[in-house]
């Protein structure tokens, strides 16, 4: 009885002093921060956009008002469809570099990342001045005779996606890459061997083994493509709204912190169900981590 | 032209392989292979790794395509087929088990494919299962398996589709010894049981000699000698092989001397006599001998002249092996199931033995 206690405190020094600065960092500046958010979601807004802490749920109310259901919904489209469309280019794309020797195989993903290396404002910035009107796809456009007036590319629906695609096509490609790679050549060998068509070999072996790296690309852009607002922002103009752009917004030049922390909250919440889902479905280990 | 190789196939042979080639790159690792595969027999590729004989298999299997020549399986040409056209199937090296199926759903997969009516692939599966002896194990998944239990669904995977050939490639490679040899007599006996051809890749002499029909005894992309264990062993006719299958004591030297088919034949360690048939006078060759036909004498022998200094004694188990060094700094073993009492470490002593027991072998060009 006594031993084992002694070997519990002997066990937990050591775990502790490993997990106690990392612990003590996420407790600082992920939970606490994450605990007030839903303690102002739940608070009402002063005259003067400060926090009044008066228990509420008028911010909640608001969500359900049609303006702001309309752009939840949206928003959500607009993630799945950025995230159906990055797993439906990524997966081929994230396929074929697996199959590289790899040294080509790293060389492929440096390529994927150095997009990454320049400020992502110049990035959008660029897709706005190769799509304006007197841009150069619209002159080449128009040079070529597909159109006769120029077409309005820019603060539409159409470039915000391209502008997400394009930004989130690494986070779908790496969790991807990872386990298509781990995949074992002799396992579709062995379903060739038995059998099965490489279609057949796709749907029966290749596509459930690497599910785990599918999950793990679809959290990586969901959420975030959920929340994004430099996108929408520049490619949109503000003309166009999600979530993201409402939640900066209301933190920033309206003030209703309230109506802000609640989005907020909708947003982890949503975070937390597919992560739930993920781990009811796949063992932890396999989970894909970039 | 065709016709020629049409009748170069013997009607009982289940798989040809002719003047097949592999290169990958500027490197060849197959060269000129031919090979007549007959229906039911345990036939085993033999030789060292990168000698190209999982590569053979894997051109039978159609997971490699030959760089030129032509695989006929039935008499029938394969080169144009996938391997999920052809009527071999493949027990891999790592089992190569579906991790995310059970048991019975590995077993069942090449029926499932087929779309074949449930009742039948329960009804098959069961009979597999049976064959394999894992009964009960039907629904646990491959991680919940020991190295032997999976190597067992991997062959009723395998032979599930009726296949005619069953290439196996080292399938006993990462078992431990006792669990391998147990599945080397099992594996025979149901190659027996089923009369399916079995083309076996191992590395490891021991149980080639064990399991096979025919050993096809392979070094850097070329069949030294193809042939049954007992001949491999007792009769090899290359070098390579003499020195790869068991343990033997090989001279270079030069026939001196011809009498009744006994070849006189002097080398850099002295005088020895060998049997051998179309030697000449002045021609070079190998002599090997394995090291339970060398006797010893403390006096010179007739036809022998043979002498070197006892180094030590190695205690094998079964054996103990003696080291001697001859004049020329070579070595030379001989074991005995007991040590030899006669003589101690730095004795001198002469060596000789029965010349029928000595294999001459015609140096390689």
């Amino acid at each position: 009885m006594n031993n084992k206690n002694i070997l519990k405190r002997k066990m937990t020094l050591p775990a502790l002093a490993m997990a106690g600065p990392v612990s003590l960092w996420m407790i600082l500046f992920v939970t606490l921060p994450m605990l007030y958010i839903i303690y102002i979601s739940f608070m009402s807004r002063g005259v003067f956009g400060d926090v009044v802490y008066e228990f509420s749920l008028e911010s909640y109310e608001t969500l359900l008002d049609a303006t702001y259901f309309k752009v939840i919904v949206k928003s959500i489209k607009a993630a799945l469809i950025t995230t159906g469309l990055c797993l439906l280019i990524g997966y081929p794309f994230a396929y074929y570099i697996a199959k590289k020797p790899k040294e080509v195989a790293s060389r492929l993903i440096m390529l994927i990342m150095i997009p990454f290396w320049t400020n992502s404002l110049m990035r959008l910035n660029s897709w706005l001045l190769l799509f304006q009107t007197s841009g150069p796809v619209n002159k080449v456009l128009l040079s070529t005779g597909f159109i006769d007036t120029p077409m309005s590319f820019v603060y539409t629906d159409g470039l915000v996606l391209v502008g997400m695609i394009t930004t989130m096509l690494p986070f779908a490609v790496l969790p991807m890459y990872s386990s298509i790679e781990k995949l074992s050549n002799s396992l579709l060998e062995a379903s060739a061997d038995l059998g099965a068509s490489r279609r057949t070999t796709f749907f029966n072996i290749t596509l459930p083994l690497t599910f785990p790296g599918i999950f793990s690309s679809i959290i990586l852009v969901f959420i975030p493509s959920l929340g994004i607002y430099t996108v929408t922002d520049m490619l949109g103009g503000g003309k166009v709204l999600y979530i993201g752009n409402i939640i900066k917004n209301q933190f920033g030049a309206i003030r209703n912190w309230p109506l802000g922390a609640a989005l907020s909250v909708l947003l982890i919440v949503i975070t937390g169900l597919l992560i739930f889902i993920y781990t009811r479905f796949a063992n932890i280990e396999d989970m894909e981590v970039v | 032209m065709s016709d020629s190789v049409v009748t170069s196939v013997l009607p009982d042979s289940i798989v040809s392989l002719i003047d097949v080639e592999k290169s990958f790159g500027k490197n060849k690792v197959v060269k000129n292979m031919n090979i007549e595969i007959q229906e039911g027999e345990f036939l085993t590729l033999l030789g060292p790794s990168g000698c190209g004989k999982t590569t053979t298999l894997r051109m039978i299997a159609g997971f490699e395509e030959a760089s030129c020549g032509t695989i006929k399986v039935q008499g029938v040409s394969v080169e144009d087929k996938e391997p999920f056209e052809r009527d071999v199937n493949t027990v891999f090296q790592n089992y190569a088990l579906f991790p995310h199926m059970t048991v019975f759903d590995n077993i069942a997969y090449g029926l499932k494919i087929r779309k074949r009516p449930k009742d039948e692939i329960t009804k098959r599966v069961n009979e597999m299962l049976d064959l394999v002896q894992l009964k009960g194990y039907e629904n646990r998944k491959p991680d919940a398996l020991s190295g032997g239990q999976k190597q067992r669904v991997a062959i009723a995977r395998a032979l599930i589709n009726n296949p005619k050939v069953l290439l196996l490639d080292e399938p006993l490679g990462a078992l431990d010894l006792k669990l391998r040899k147990q599945m080397q007599v099992e594996l025979k006996r149901l190659q027996k049981k089923l009369g399916i051809t079995f083309v076996y890749v191992t590395h490891d002499q021991e149980e080639a000699l064990t399991m096979s029909d025919r050993i096809a005894v392979m070094n850097e992309g070329i069949i030294e000698q193809l042939a049954t264990p007992i001949e491999i062993y007792n009769r090899p006719i290359t070098k390579f092989v003499a020195g790869f299958i068991g343990e033997s004591n090989i001279f270079d030297g030069e026939v001196t001397g011809l009498v009744d088919g006994i070849l006189d034949v002097k080398t850099s360690a002295g005088t020895m006599k060998v049997k051998g048939e179309g030697f000449h006078v002045g021609e070079s060759l190998h002599v090997s001998i394995r090291p339970e036909y060398v006797k010893v004498s403390p006096d010179p022998v007739d036809g022998f002249n043979l002498n070197g200094t006892i180094k030590d004694f190695t205690y094998m188990g079964t054996v103990v092996k003696t080291s001697v060094d001859l004049k020329d700094n070579t070595e030379i073993k001989y074991s005995r199931f007991e040590k030899d009492e006669d003589f101690q470490e730095g004795d001198s002593i002469n060596i000789y033995w029965n010349p029928e027991r000595a294999v001459a072998i015609k140096a390689s060009k």
